[in-house]
């Protein structure tokens, strides 16, 4: 690992910030959902470096249940979009206001 | 040595296509073209892996993110032809806000990044092998590495039954969707239209 | 003698058993399981006269040990029961008494469907009155007091969808309350004299630890006594007995002139020798008494309600006996007290028999001429009426007379004089009742009921009987009290209880004076009978003189006098309260049950159901907690 681990945080930093930014910004359910995952890569990113730089594997083993979590995650997640989308015609996340007090 | 210049060049690449990524996923119109920016984001990220010698998370994140995530995300756009996007609502925040708020956060962490000095562990061959991960995660980890596997039954049991509820939903009360003719279930999965 | 244990028992497991599974079964295992406890513990209470007798006079007095129940440092009660010559016979007369009205109310109540229910409450209240007068000492005395006081709400308000029959249940106990209080704070008082409240143990020490005349012995006697008239129904606290007649008759009977309402009398016979201590105290009993005696009795002569009328005369002849025990007159209190129940207890279950023929009316007015249909009830009734006047040989005029002589050999020359005065009125009052109940004309209302509805008829066995049984104790029992040259057979068998007290003055009998005195209460009660007899025939006392009608109709205003002074104060106070409650104390809890809701409703403008704007701020506070941390 030549390149210093800061860099590497840095672009995990922008990573981070530009999926946030698509999760509050955008409206269509399913570009907030790969907004999360971008998001989700980051810190993906970040575990790697830290694990590269403490020499030890536990970092990439949590990379790993990520992966799991996130994968079954997306699935769940697209099923309910597409619930939704059947049960209203819109997957804007913003008609999504029952919840509503 | 050759070696770190090649490293160098590579990760500049990567973090210029990764930036370039994220924000087509955030910034695209189409959502066909979000997800191919994703693509471009995982793609190089899985390079990234590379170059911190954790090969089976490499090999994991191309598997996984980009052969089935991605996928699923593309046939879902595809499945619900989702059209524009209507004018925003008055209390959700403005793109504006967002961009404000992505620059404080974006500065902070960055600066916290900065300060993660440190010397390097030297490793050797073996890290980040299919074997060392392996035998972490059927070692210490064995726990919730079968809590993983629960999870991923809970998703699947998941999927299936919210799959399932489409149906219920559409044929008993007539729903949102216009009655179907005797369509012939095309698409895999058969949800209803 | 620990037997003695089932006495209260019995009936205390036939109030659960009726209570828990009496609603199930029907009358016939209801009725035998009342009227079969209260006839077993008559049994044990006749076992229990016979070892008794078997002990030498002096020794009648056991403690029965229960349990202990609490002790508090110096302070202990013990569960405990004491059997002696006073209690044998409290229990007899009240579960002789008890037994008979129980097989009478079982044809009584028949039709109703609160049997059950009835004879549960029934039961529960014997078995505190036995509580009450088995008691050892003033603590267990007022559980069985307490008891016998929700009882007789429970049975006054028996037919509760009434609103006069629940409004009279509630006086009852409201007023009873108040004389409580008092009892208790004779108990706290006894204890602090005396350091225990058993009965034995006060009377062996009264001489020792009150002087005579104290103020001590004084203001424990009076607070006792204020117990006492608020469960006997003296002045001033009589007003709840004449409403409690709304109950059915045989409780009226058996609680509200045979038992309960001569508790009061019975806890200063037991507490006699701390009222010896007090001659203060015991004057005003005695006056307090008398007055009494000659109010109510004054009451009923013009009371239209056949069941009013036997409670006024209630109250007046608990009168009698407070004047009794007032002079000391222990035996003869008793003896009047068992006397009563016999002959009141005939005279209301009579009342009941006539209510029960007439289809339930009590009102004098509407009845008339019935001793043609009801011939039976009639002799009964009659029977107790003349128990009631005083007239010999039946045992009203012994135990009446007793009384009297012993307020003239103690010198009350004046509560003499008003017992005699009340004497004749109480014969005029009672001949009065039964000319207007079943001499004459039928009244027109009830011509016409009878005719149509149904005709009226004698009661059934299970009805008659037990008013027979009571008209032959009442004919048999002035054999009790026989008393022309030595103290009657009950006298000599209540003689050790009251061994440790000073001798009795009273009881020093026989010489000429007595026979005078004899001779003038037989004559007022004869010209009393005689009055009542031409005056009802004839003509009512309202023709005669209504000022003097009104005047007693009203009961003297007392009750109007109540009503201004202790009523509608306490209403004007009771609705203060509840303004200050509803205004102050729940305007309060409403501002802040407000503020909280309108504090709430201005949050809830965070609530948007916009996923982003949750999302917006989850990262806002992520971001404020990064920067704390990274600034550390």
């Amino acid at each position: 690992m030549t390149v210093p681990a800061p860099f590497y945080l840095a672009l995990s930093a922008v990573l981070f910030t530009l999926g946030t930014v698509g999760v509050l910004a955008r409206r269509s359910a399913l570009i907030v959902f790969m907004s999360v995952e971008l998001m989700l890569n980051a810190v993906n990113l970040t575990l790697v470096t830290f694990a590269r730089l403490r020499g030890g594997v536990d970092g990439q083993v949590v990379v790993f249940f990520v992966l799991v979590v996130a994968a079954a995650e997306v699935v769940i997640g697209l099923a309910i979009i597409v619930n939704i989308f059947h049960t209203r015609e819109t997957v804007d996340v913003d008609d999504v206001d029952l919840l509503r007090g | 040595m050759g070696g770190v210049l090649v490293e160098a060049v590579l990760f500049t690449i990567t973090a210029v296509l990764g930036v370039a990524g994220g924000v087509g996923v955030i910034a695209a119109r189409q959502p066909v073209h979000s997800a191919l920016a994703l693509l471009l984001v995982l793609m190089s990220l899985a390079v990234d892996y590379l170059l911190l010698d954790a090969q089976f998370i490499a090999v994991l994140q191309v598997i996984i993110y980009a052969g089935a995530i991605v996928v699923l995300f593309v046939f879902i756009i595809m499945l619900l032809r989702t059209a524009g996007e209507a004018p925003r609502p008055r209390a959700a925040p403005s793109m504006g806000f967002a961009a404000v708020l992505g620059t404080v956060m974006a500065s902070a962490l960055v600066a916290a990044a900065t300060m993660a000095r440190g010397p390097v562990a030297p490793v050797d061959a073996a890290y980040g092998t299919v074997q060392q991960v392996g035998r972490a995660l059927f070692h210490a980890y064995a726990l919730p590495f079968e809590a993983a596997s629960i999870v991923l039954v809970a998703g699947m049991i998941g999927a299936v039954a919210l799959g399932k509820r489409a149906h219920v939903v559409t044929a008993a009360s007539g729903g949102a969707a216009e009655p179907t003719a005797a369509r012939v279930a095309g698409t895999a999965g058969g949800t209803r239209r | 003698m620990t037997y003695a244990v089932w006495i209260p028992l019995l009936p205390l497991l036939g109030w659960v058993v009726n209570g828990l599974w009496g609603q199930r079964w029907g009358r016939r295992p209801v009725a035998a399981v009342a009227c079969g406890t209260v006839v077993a513990a008559f049994a044990v209470g006749l076992a229990l006269l016979r070892a008794l007798s078997a002990l030498p006079p002096d020794a009648r007095h056991v403690e029965v040990d229960l349990y202990r129940w609490f002790a508090a440092g110096p302070v202990a009660v013990p569960m405990r029961l004491l059997v002696d010559p006073l209690s044998v016979v409290m229990v007899l007369v009240v579960t002789g008494v008890g037994a008979l009205i129980h097989i009478y109310s079982v044809g009584y109540m028949g039709d109703d469907d609160g049997f059950a229910r009835y004879f549960a409450y029934l039961n529960l209240f014997m078995a505190s009155m036995l509580t009450l007068v088995l008691a050892d000492n003033l603590v267990v005395m007022f559980i069985g007091w307490e008891g016998v006081g929700l009882c007789s709400y429970l049975l006054i308000a028996f037919w509760f969808t009434r609103p006069a029959a629940a409004a009279a249940g509630v006086k009852a106990f409201l007023v009873t309350r108040l004389g409580d209080v008092g009892f208790l704070l004779g108990i706290f008082l006894a204890f602090g004299i005396f350091g225990t409240v058993e009965f034995g143990a006060m009377t062996r020490d009264a001489a020792t630890r009150l002087p005579l005349g104290g103020a001590a012995a004084v203001a424990l006697c009076l607070l006792l006594f204020l117990g006492a008239t608020g469960k006997s129904a003296q002045l001033p606290l009589y007003i709840w007995l004449p409403d409690a007649m709304e109950g059915p008759t045989p409780v009226s009977a058996l609680i509200h002139a045979a038992t309960m309402v001569t508790a009061g009398v019975f806890m200063i016979v037991r507490m006699h020798a701390v009222y010896l201590r007090a001659p203060l105290a015991m004057d005003v009993v005695a006056i307090v008494g008398a007055v009494t005696a000659i109010f109510a009795a004054a009451s009923a002569l013009v009371e239209p309600d056949l069941k009013r009328v036997l409670a006024y005369s209630t109250i007046s002849q608990l009168g009698y006996m407070f004047l009794a025990v007032g002079v000391g007159a222990w035996g003869a209190g008793i003896f009047h007290l068992t006397s009563h129940a016999f002959f009141k207890a005939l005279l209301f279950l009579a009342a009941g028999s006539v209510m029960h023929a007439l289809g339930g009316t009590t009102d004098m007015r509407q009845m008339g001429g019935l001793a043609k249909p009801l011939p039976q009830t009639a002799a009964m009734f009659g029977i107790g009426a003349l128990a009631l006047a005083g007239i010999p040989p039946l045992t009203g005029f012994f135990s009446k007379d007793q009384i009297l002589s012993a307020a003239f050999r103690h010198g009350d020359i004046v509560l003499w004089a008003v017992g005699l005065a009340a004497a004749g009125l109480t014969a005029v009052y009672i001949v009065r009742a039964f000319v207007l109940t079943f001499l004459g004309a039928p009244a027109p209302s009830a011509a016409g009921d009878a005719a149509s509805a149904h005709a009226p008829h004698e009661a059934p066995p299970v009805m008659s009987v037990p008013i027979q049984s009571l008209a032959l104790l009442t004919v048999l029992g002035g054999a009790l009290g026989l008393s022309f040259t030595r103290p009657g057979v009950l006298e000599r068998f209540l003689a050790p209880v009251f061994v440790a007290s000073a001798p009795n003055p009273a009881e020093a009998g026989g010489g000429g004076s007595e026979v005078l005195l004899v001779s003038a209460s037989i004559a007022v009660a004869l010209a009393g009978v005689g009055l009542a007899w031409a005056i009802y025939r004839m003509r009512t006392l309202r023709g005669e003189s209504p000022a003097v009608h009104a005047v007693l109709a009203h009961q003297f205003y007392v009750e109007d006098l109540y009503n201004a002074v202790v009523a509608a104060p306490a209403r004007g106070l009771a609705r203060a309260f509840e303004l200050f409650d509803r205004e102050g104390v729940d305007g309060l809890v409403m501002v802040i049950a407000r503020g909280v809701g309108g504090g709430g409703a201005w949050l809830r403008r965070v609530q948007t159901g916009y996923l982003r704007q949750y999302a917006a701020l989850v990262l806002i506070g992520v971001i404020l907690f990064l920067a704390y941390w990274v600034s550390r």
